[in-house]
């Protein structure tokens, strides 16, 4: 368990080449900048535990990646921060998670302002049955926005943001579904990024889509976590090594090792993380 | 020994595709010939002029059958305008909202709805709903369309939720989960993603819904006052083809032009229905543009 927190402390020390922002610290008064604050969360799927203990920090802008094992509890965890949990009958949760300072988990919270703050890409692209203008148009929709120029401007926006405003400017009325897996992947974070989220949730999201798609939507990566932050989830280590600042290694529902990326790769702390690294398991 | 068998089956089922076959054409061919004997008498136009069906009348006999398909239409139009919004309101609620123990308890209760006969639905039509209408509207008698409609409406509710509930429970889960991450609530949800994605399904189902109504004729006959004047609203009384046909076939002289005249007119009944259950099922099979 030590490990868990150390991790976290350490990053004060260590030399920051990737993204000086990232690192978790303490401001003068004591209160943190942290984005997103995990503390001894526990989730259960009925009796069934699925994470332990996991405590972290993020800080705002950056990539964070997940790694591990398949069923280490990586997208369950990834669930928990929008509340998409919520969704599955019979699970329960102990521990706090604080976005932005604010309890998630509190019963004063507004799931749907959550959401709007911590937008989330899945695995599967998962555009609507709708025109591509449709699907981006979707969540300032739903909250309110009718003004068609407002619209318009959000889209293209948005679509620029996705990195694929280029590729379907002439066409914004075409059925999204008609797009190649990568483009609707990238129309899906064109969507999310639609309600102007701080954070973006990222589960294996080039898993299902073909290498050259996959180094596109790392490049975007890249470049959306100058303006948000990343959570990604990925069972590619090289993917993690390339696009990410931290990492944190899931083993069976816990957080065995949080640090800076260019740390765990190299010098990791834990002999679990580094059989997994070295591909001795996993 | 193994291959003997799969050609028996494979013959067997051939069969069974092939007499469904002979049944189409076998009923279209005994309409059609007996329509024959009346469209060569009468005409095929004055079936559709202007004014009565009076195939008794002295002197010149008149066969227009214009009150009866804009009979047949208000009902099923009347009973689709409130069974499609119930229907699809129902089955959202039961594919989307509504617990296991809800949707054990309501499924069956549509089950029974379904399988009510229609008879007993016209005794209901004519002592709880006539009234009911005749008060409502101030009226001296409720046998009237909007009664036929509503009852045919509660017909075609059944088929209306079940295909509906398919069509909606068919709707990927990765649609809501979408919809849900961008803060969408689950009632946004239902109403501008899952439902729009099911609507070639629920189409299908209110155009199922319609074939129902269409033929429907025990209700109907009892409860719409069967006139053969045209209708000027919903309160006043019509007569469907169908009613038509029942109400006169057992009191006509067997192979007279009157007898055949209401074979033209099972036929024309034939012809909406056909239409409007190919239209059902051209919806059903036409995948929208999924699977690219
Ligand atoms: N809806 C669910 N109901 C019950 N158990 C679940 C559910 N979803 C996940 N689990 C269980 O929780 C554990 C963690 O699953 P999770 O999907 O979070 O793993 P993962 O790390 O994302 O795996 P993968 O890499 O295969 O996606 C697994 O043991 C899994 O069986
Ligand atoms: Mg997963």
């Amino acid at each position: 368990m030590q490990i868990l927190n150390s991790g976290i402390r350490k990053t004060d020390k260590m030399e920051n080449n990737l993204n000086p922002n990232f690192a978790c610290e303490t401001n003068d008064s004591g209160n943190s900048y942290c984005e997103v604050q995990v503390e001894g969360l526990n989730f259960y799927y009925g009796s069934k535990q699925a994470l332990f203990d996991v405590n972290i920090e993020v800080k705002e802008k950056g990539v964070a990646a997940l790694i591990g094992p398949s069923g280490c509890g990586k997208s369950t965890f990834l669930r928990v921060l929008n509340r998409m949990n919520d969704l599955i009958p019979g699970t329960r949760l102990e521990g706090r998670i604080n976005v932005h300072g604010e309890d998630i988990y509190d019963p004063s919270t507004d799931v749907v302002e959550l959401r709007k703050k911590v937008g989330m890409v899945f695995q599967q692209p998962n555009p609507f049955p709708k025109s591509i203008y449709e699907n981006v148009a979707y969540g300032p929709r739903i909250h309110g926005l009718k003004n068609r120029e407002k619209l318009d401007q959000i889209v293209e926006e948005s679509l620029k943001g996705g990195a694929l405003w280029d590729e379907v400017k002439d066409r914004l009325h075409d059925p999204a579904l008609a797009l190649s897996g990568g483009q609707q992947q990238r129309l899906c974070i064109a969507r999310a990024l639609a309600v102007q989220p701080r954070i973006l949730l990222m589960d294996e999201p080039t898993s299902a889509i073909d290498p050259i798609a996959t180094q596109r939507i790392e490049d975007l990566v890249r470049e959306l976590c100058q303006e948000y932050t990343i959570i990604i989830v990925t069972h590619n280590m090289q993917q993690a090594a390339r696009i990410s600042d931290f990492t944190g290694f899931f083993l069976q529902g816990e957080m065995v090792e949080w640090g800076e990326t260019s740390q765990i790769f190299t010098k990791p702390q834990d002999q679990r993380t580094e059989d997994y690294i070295t591909g001795r398991f996993g | 020994m193994h291959s003997r068998t799969e050609l028996i089956m494979k013959i067997l089922f051939w069969a069974s595709g092939i007499a469904i076959i002979l049944f189409l054409v076998g009923i279209l061919f005994t309409l059609l010939s007996n329509s024959i004997p009346a469209l060569g008498e009468i005409g095929i136009g004055s079936f559709f002029t202007s004014g009565l069906w009076r195939p008794g009348a002295y002197g010149e006999p008149t066969y227009s059958i214009n009150n009866f398909i804009l009979g047949t239409f208000m009902v099923t139009v009347g009973a689709l305008a409130f069974a499609v919004p119930m229907g699809v309101a129902a089955a959202a609620y039961l594919a989307e909202i509504a617990s296991p123990w809800e949707r054990e308890f309501f499924k069956p209760i549509v089950e029974v709805l379904a399988g009510i006969p229609s008879v007993v639905l016209g005794f209901i039509g004519l002592v709880v709903l006539a009234p009911l209408i005749a008060r409502f509207f101030n009226i001296p008698s409720g046998i009237n369309a909007l009664n036929g409609a509503i009852l045919v409406g509660i017909m075609a509710l059944p088929t209306i939720i079940t295909l509906a509930e398919d069509a909606i429970t068919a709707v990927p889960k990765e649609y809501r989960h979408a919809s849900l991450a961008l803060g969408g609530t689950q009632w946004q949800t239902i109403w501008k993603v899952t439902v729009p994605a099911a609507f070639s399904g629920i189409t299908a189902a209110a155009m199922l819904g319609m074939g129902r109504a269409i033929g429907e004729t025990m209700t109907v006959l009892m409860v719409t006052g069967n006139m053969i004047a045209r209708p000027e609203s919903f309160l006043d009384s019509v007569r469907t083809l169908s009613a038509n046909i029942a109400i006169e076939i057992g009191d006509v002289a067997f192979g007279s032009v009157h007898f055949h005249a209401l074979f033209v007119v099972g036929l024309v009944l034939f012809i909406i229905t056909f239409i409007v259950n190919l239209l059902a099922d051209i919806l059903i099979h036409r995948k929208p543009e999924v699977n690219k």
